[in-house]
C-alpha cells in the first residue's frame, strides 16, 4: 500500500484569537477525487493555503507527496498543480502561447510536451486560437492544461467548473477521472453540489473544524437519519409555518411550488391531518430523495 | 391573474415573447422562442453556454430589439412602450453593481432614485425591504465590508426597491455557498408567494438550482427545446437511468458502454450513471451483472434510481 498523497495531522492555524483551521486530521490516498467543502470563512482556503506551504501551521502539520508541506515548499511545488476560477489567463495570447507561457515558469521548454497537454485536455487544434475567442467550457481546458503541464502528481481545483453548463462540466470531469486512473490526486473546492457528487469523498468544514469526511452515499445515509418529504400544500407559507412547529419536524424549505421537510418521525398522515385540520389544500405529499445539499446544510448551520 | 398598476389592465402573462427572434451575422442567437410566465411563477432558463439565455434575458428587458416577434411585459409592448414596460423589471446579476463606499440605506436611496423614485416613495418601501431581506440592522454599514451573501442580498434588496412585477436573476448565486444559497432562495420564492406575486426569470447552469423553479426552460442553438416543470421533466427518464456501484471502475464503465442497449455511461465518484433505450432496464439489469463478472468485475448494487435534472439535460442536449 503507498503512503497517502495528503495527510493533514492536528493542523491548526491562528491568526490571533481566531481559530482558522482547528486540529485538523485527514489522509487522501493516491488517485483519489476528494470533494473540500464549507461555507465562506470555514478554513477550507486557509487549508488549501497550508497545504501549498503558503502559510505556516500554528500547530501540527501536513505531508504533501511525502513532503513537509511547509518545510519543504520547493519539492511540493514542483510536484502540485493549482486551478483557480480567479486564475489569469492572458486573453491576448494564444491557447499555445498560454501553455508555453505557464510551462516556461516550470522551466519546460519542451515542444512535445505541451502538445501532449494539449491532447491532454482535448485542444488540438485550437492551438493558435486567441484565448479570448474561446467558450467558457473550452477555457476551462485551458486553465486545467496549464495546471497540468509540469505533469503533476497532486491537482488542486478551486471550483474547476463554475458557470459552466453540464454538458461540459461532464467532459471536464470525464478529463479529471482520466488523470485520476493514471495515479494524479485531485482535490476539488466547490460550492456547488452538483460538482461535489462528482467526488468519491466529499470533506465538510465548519467554524475550522472538519465535521466530516465520506463517499456521498454514506454521508446521505449517516448525516440525513430521517426522511424527506415534498408536501404540495397551498398557501405555501401557511403550511412552512405549521410544518415547522409540528414535533419531528427538523426543518421545512421553500422549493418552489412545494415544501420540503426533513423529518426524523413524522408520519405523511400526521402531517396531512395537522395540515388538513388547519383548512389548507394539500394536493399530495410525495417521499424526496436525500441531496448533498441537506446534508451541507444540517452540518454548516 | 395580475393587476398592473399603471391602468389597472388584468393580464394572464406578466411576460409573455411571442416567436422572438434575433440573429448576430448569421448566428441564430435566438430563434423563434415563445415564454408565458405567469404572477407568482419561477421559470428557469438552463442551457449551454452560447445557448441563448443571456440574448433571451436582454431582449425581454428591450436591452437588444428582436429581428422579429414581440415582447409584451404586464401587457406593455417592450418597443413601443417601453418606458412603462422597463418599469416593471427588477434586475440582479452576478455582477451586480453597489457602491463600495456607500452604506447600504446609500445604495438602496441611489437605485431608488436612478429608478426616478422620490423619498416619500421608496423610504417605507426601503425599511420594509431591508427587514424582509434580514438587513434591517446594517443600514449603516458600508457595502464594502459586507460579506458575500449580505452583499447579495443588498442587490436583491436594491432591486425590488422599485417594486418590480417581474424579476431577472442571472446567474445570481455563482460563488456563494449553499447555506446563503438556501437563504437567498427561500427570499425569493417567498417573493413569488407573498401579495401579488412576483414573477421570477432565473438563468442558471446549475441543476440543483433548476429544480427549485416551478417551470424550466431548456435552451439549445437559441431555440427553447423542452419546457416543464422539474418533475415532468424527470419523468420523461422515468425507469431509465440506473445506478451501478462495484469495482475496478474502468471495467464497469467500459462494459456497460459496449451493452447493446446502453446509451450512455456517466460516473459520479464512486459510481456510474447508465441511462438505457425505453422499455431496456429489464433487459439490462438482467444481462450487466454477468457481463460484467465474465471480465473480472464485481457489482455491489445495481438497481433504477430517479432520473436527476442533470441526465434530462444530458440527454436533451445530445438530441434534436
Amino acid at each position: 500500500m503507498n503512503k497517502p498523497v495528503i495527510m493533514v495531522e492536528n493542523l491548526t492555524r491562528r491568526f490571533g484569537e481566531f481559530v482558522a483551521v482547528d486540529h485538523v486530521n485527514f489522509e487522501v490516498n493516491e488517485g483519489e477525487v476528494v470533494g473540500y467543502l464549507g461555507p465562506n470563512g470555514s478554513g477550507k482556503t486557509t487549508t488549501i493555503r497550508m497545504l501549498l506551504g503558503l502559510l505556516e501551521p500554528s500547530e501540527g502539520q501536513a505531508t504533501v507527496l511525502g513532503f513537509d508541506a511547509f518545510r519543504q515548499t520547493e519539492e511540493v511545488r514542483k510536484r502540485v498543480g493549482y486551478m483557480s476560477q480567479k486564475f489569469a489567463i492572458y486573453d491576448d495570447l494564444t491557447v499555445w502561447e498560454n501553455l508555453t507561457f505557464y510551462g516556461g515558469v516550470y522551466g519546460i521548454n519542451d515542444k512535445a510536451r505541451i502538445k501532449h497537454t494539449l491532447e491532454l485536455v482535448g485542444l488540438i487544434g485550437h492551438d493558435s486560437t486567441l484565448t479570448r475567442s474561446l467558450s467558457a467550457g473550452w477555457r476551462q481546458r485551458l486553465a486545467l492544461g496549464i495546471a497540468l503541464v509540469h505533469e503533476p502528481k497532486l491537482l488542486f481545483l478551486d471550483e474547476p467548473t463554475s458557470g459552466v453548463d453540464p454538458t461540459a462540466r461532464r467532459a471536464f470531469w470525464d478529463l479529471i477521472y482520466e488523470l485520476a486512473s493514471t495515479g494524479v490526486t485531485i482535490l476539488v473546492t466547490t460550492h456547488y453540489m452538483d460538482e461535489a457528487e462528482y467526488c468519491e469523498r466529499v470533506a465538510i468544514m465548519r467554524d475550522g473544524k472538519l465535521l466530516a469526511m465520506d463517499t456521498p452515499l454514506n454521508l446521505k445515509k449517516n448525516i440525513i437519519s430521517g426522511d424527506i418529504w415534498e408536501v404540495y400544500v397551498q398557501p405555501l407559507e401557511r403550511g412552512l409555518e405549521i410544518l415547522s412547529e409540528m414535533t419531528g419536524v427538523e426543518r421545512v424549505g421553500l422549493a418552489g411550488d412545494y415544501l420540503r421537510v426533513i423529518s426524523s418521525n413524522v408520519k405523511k398522515d400526521a402531517m396531512l391531518s395537522q395540515l388538513s385540520k388547519t383548512g389548507l389544500k394539500v394536493e399530495k405529499i410525495e417521499k424526496g430523495e436525500v441531496t448533498l445539499e441537506d446534508v451541507f446544510i444540517s452540518l454548516a448551520r | 391573474m395580475a393587476v398592473c398598476p399603471m391602468e389597472n389592465i388584468i393580464v394572464e402573462y406578466l411576460v409573455q415573447a411571442n416567436n422572438i427572434s434575433k440573429s448576430f451575422g448569421d448566428v441564430h442567437a435566438v430563434d423563434d422562442v415563445s415564454l408565458k410566465i405567469r404572477s407568482g411563477e419561477i421559470y428557469g432558463l438552463v442551457g449551454s453556454d452560447g445557448a441563448g439565455k443571456t440574448t433571451t434575458m436582454r431582449l425581454l428587458v428591450g436591452a437588444l430589439k428582436a429581428d422579429s416577434g414581440e415582447v409584451n411585459i404586464c401587457g406593455y409592448d417592450i418597443n413601443t412602450q417601453t418606458e412603462n414596460a422597463r418599469s416593471q423589471f427588477g434586475y440582479l446579476s452576478q455582477r451586480f453593481s453597489m457602491y463600495e463606499d456607500l452604506t447600504v440605506m446609500e445604495n438602496i436611496r441611489f437605485f431608488a432614485e436612478v429608478r426616478g423614485l422620490k423619498s416619500n416613495e421608496w423610504l417605507p418601501r426601503c425599511n420594509e425591504i431591508l427587514e424582509f431581506v434580514g438587513l434591517e440592522k446594517f443600514t449603516e454599514r458600508r457595502a464594502g465590508l459586507l460579506s458575500g451573501g449580505m452583499k447579495q442580498k443588498l442587490g436583491l434588496a436594491s432591486a425590488l426597491v422599485t417594486r418590480p412585477k417581474v424579476l431577472l436573476l442571472d446567474e445570481p448565486t455563482t460563488g456563494v455557498d449553499p447555506v446563503t444559497r438556501q437563504d437567498f432562495w427561500q427570499l425569493v420564492i417567498r417573493l413569488t408567494t407573498q401579495g401579488d406575486g412576483v414573477s421570477v426569470i432565473i438563468s442558471t447552469p446549475y441543476m440543483d438550482e433548476a429544480s427549485r423553479c416551478n417551470r424550466v426552460g431548456f435552451m439549445k442553438a437559441g431555440r427553447i427545446i423542452a419546457e416543464d416543470t422539474p418533475s415532468n421533466l424527470r419523468a420523461q427518464l422515468a425507469g431509465r437511468i440506473l445506478e451501478l456501484r462495484g469495482s475496478p471502475l474502468p471495467i464497469l464503465r467500459r462494459t456497460a458502454r459496449a451493452d447493446k442497449d446502453v446509451e450512455d455511461v456517466q460516473a459520479f465518484g464512486d459510481r456510474l450513471h447508465i441511462r438505457v433505450g425505453e422499455d431496456k432496464a429489464k433487459d439490462v439489469l438482467n444481462r450487466l451483472p454477468s457481463e460484467i463478472r465474465s471480465v473480472g468485475g464485481e457489482i455491489n448494487d445495481l438497481r433504477i434510481i430517479h432520473p436527476t435534472l442533470e441526465d434530462v439535460f444530458i440527454t436533451l442536449s445530445e438530441s434534436k
